[in-house]
């Protein structure tokens, strides 16, 4: 896959000086002050959903936009690992901490069947193999008794985190989603920019290149994939303990759409896109709930639009414009 | 046994459909270089179509055979001039997101509209009963389906491979830019194609709305299991998409029989095997 403009509009943004070192250190420290007040400003439930989609699309990103691997099945491991947590903590009756980490578990390892198959084709029927093991995947889960079929798993019971901090109270469970965010943003920020994150672009921009100068290009991918998998699972699990409900429509195929067009309309291939295309959608969705079918043909146009005239996205399209300012 | 034969025509009729739709991506994928996911939104709308003009104009079966997929080729082809045409010189993945975001758009309009609740199509007076074979009743619609659609398939693959036309489309296959510069018109070719690939998608969902409910949500389960059938048979050839479609739908019907808990993941689980053994495809070429 060529390389998204998103990734030009950020490297050129390095390169000029624009981001540094120290923007850098006082861009996020001012992003966890804001995390750490806004539950008192806006509604926290708003607020969770919004952490778990957007550490949802980040872990995707790190395919799409830093491995140039289009994922058409990624909500297989939001709904999976979200399926896994939900009964373990309602029929076995787990600690918090136990559910979510075996959720993420299973989902990891489901995206290591999943990617060591799908990593065999590349480009567009990679996306097609995905999109059909998410299919897949989404039958067993109408089919299997523990998932509840139609019904979905109802009534999840959140809990004591650590054993005393009670999670029925939203603002605890603000920041232990908080908490479970930054975790998964910095392994994904870590991988972005450590050796490994090279080369994974190096894959991207030129990937008979990369296998060229001896990289087990095919590794590289299976790895991506599977922390990118883990970390979607991680996002499903933390969604079931904070919706209390885990339905079929996280596994469904349009809820893969929408992390790519969160994603899309973020920025791919930039740190904070797709966080602020998940901040988006989600939005979106809940001011338009009242308009029934046609949220479906909304997010659809968008998906469009964005497609046909805003490939950059937000974060590579304000990249672009302070670059092209004259300071 | 009545049972066997009963999954195995219901099979057959599915593999039909997976063959005319696959065919039509093969043909657009090759020279458009766009995989379309809106194909299943076209099949359906194809299906629509002909139920809006038998309950509000009146039109019959018969002619709507014609004048549905032809209504659908035209929606596609002013989607490939308008939009779709712009997203050329980009990576092919902007095409399939692209078509993503039309499969909502097409499918979220027909909800509003119609609602999600089947509408039946009748079968056409001629076609109405059927005969009995001694080992399994056949109606006589369902023999009409399984006909045709081989038929179409193979007058595809004719028009592709021994007419002039299509040996046009072969070589702008190979090199658009060469059979440019002999003088061919490129950008119209690929209008058409894209026109052709739909409407032939647009044709198997007036052929299938007599057969299953017309509902806004029938096309997109289908097309995630055509491209599965895509992927197991390759992109490469168009007898390997009929033989893949036909097939495929036969060992789904089988497995109804058999075990009916997994006819719906069978040709998923088919499409992981096959990659194990032989990732390109059952007739692609590698890469």
């Amino acid at each position: 896959m060529s390389v998204p403009d998103g990734v030009q509009e950020s490297r050129a943004a390095w390169r000029l000086g624009i981001i540094t070192p120290r923007r850098k250190k006082i861009f996020f420290g001012l992003l966890v002050a804001a995390g750490l007040v806004l539950p008192h400003l806006v509604y926290p439930v708003f607020l969770m959903n919004v952490l778990c989609m957007a550490l949802f699309a980040s872990a995707f990103n790190l395919l799409l936009g830093y491995t140039g691997l289009l994922s058409f099945g990624h909500a297989a491991f939001l709904g999976t690992a979200g399926y896994v947590t939900g009964y373990l903590l309602k029929a076995w009756g787990l600690p918090v901490e136990l559910g979510v980490l075996a959720g993420t578990a299973v989902a990891t390892l489901l995206g290591w069947a999943i990617g060591a198959l799908a990593i065999r084709r590349s480009g567009i029927y990679f996306a097609m193999i995905t999109l059909g093991f998410a299919q897949m995947i989404y039958f067993l889960a109408v089919q299997l008794p523990f998932t509840g079929g139609e019904d979905g798993l109802q009534g999840i019971p959140q809990g004591k985190a650590l054993g005393f901090i009670p999670l029925h109270d939203p603002y605890a469970l603000y920041y232990f989603v908080f908490a479970v965010f930054a975790l998964g943003f910095g392994v994904i920020y870590r991988t972005i920019h450590s050796p490994f994150g090279h080369v994974l672009r190096s894959i991207r921009e030129n990937e008979p290149r990369a296998l060229s100068l001896g990289y087990d290009v095919a590794r590289y991918k299976l790895v991506a994939f599977v922390i990118s998998a883990g970390l979607a699972g991680l996002a499903g699990s933390t969604k079931a303990l904070v919706l209390q409900f885990v339905t079929l429509t996280d596994v469904h195929w349009h809820k893969s759409g929408e992390v790519v067009l969160m994603t899309l309309l973020g920025g791919m291939g930039t740190v904070m896109g797709p966080s602020v295309g998940a901040l988006l959608v989600v939005a979106m969705e809940n001011y338009l709930t009242g308009f029934g079918d046609w949220v479906t043909v909304i997010i659809g146009s968008v998906f469009v639009a964005g497609v046909l005239a805003f490939r950059r996205g937000i974060v590579g399209e304000a990249l672009h414009l302070v670059r092209n300012f004259p300071f | 046994m009545q049972a066997l034969f009963g999954q195995l025509l219901v099979g057959l009729i599915n593999g039909s459909f997976y063959a005319l739709l696959s065919l039509g991506l093969s043909i657009i994928f090759g020279l458009v270089n766009v995989v379309n996911f809106a194909h299943g939104a076209m099949y359906m709308t194809g299906a629509f179509f002909a139920w809006i003009g038998l309950s509000s104009l009146g039109i019959g079966y018969w002619p709507t055979l014609l004048l549905s997929p032809l209504a659908v080729g035209l929606l596609g082809v002013v989607v490939e001039r308008t939009m779709l045409r712009r997203l050329y010189q980009l990576d092919n993945l902007y095409g399939l997101l692209f078509t993503f975001g039309l499969t909502l758009i097409v499918e979220g309009l027909f909800h509003h509209q119609y609602g999600n609740s089947g509408n039946s199509f009748p079968v056409p007076e001629a076609l109405q009963g059927g005969s009995n074979l001694g080992f399994m009743y056949l109606p006589r619609y369902r023999a009409w389906v399984v006909l045709v659609s081989l038929a179409v398939c193979f007058a595809s693959w004719f028009f592709i491979e021994r007419t002039k036309l299509g040996a046009y489309l072969r070589a702008g296959t190979e090199n658009p830019r060469l059979l440019q510069a002999f003088g061919v018109n490129v950008p119209l070719m690929m209008t058409l194609t894209f026109g052709f690939g739909v409407a032939l998608a647009g044709f198997a969902g007036v052929m299938a709305a007599p057969i299953y409910q017309v509902t806004p949500s029938m096309g997109s389960g289908l097309i995630i299991v055509v491209f599965a059938v895509v992927v197991i048979g390759g992109m490469g050839s168009i007898l390997g998409s009929i033989v893949t479609g036909i097939g495929l739908g036969l060992v789904e019907g089988l497995t109804k029989y058999l075990y009916p808990q997994a006819a719906a993941t069978v040709v998923f689980a088919i499409m992981a095997v096959v990659l194990l053994i032989r990732p390109a495809g059952l007739f692609g070429r590698e890469k």
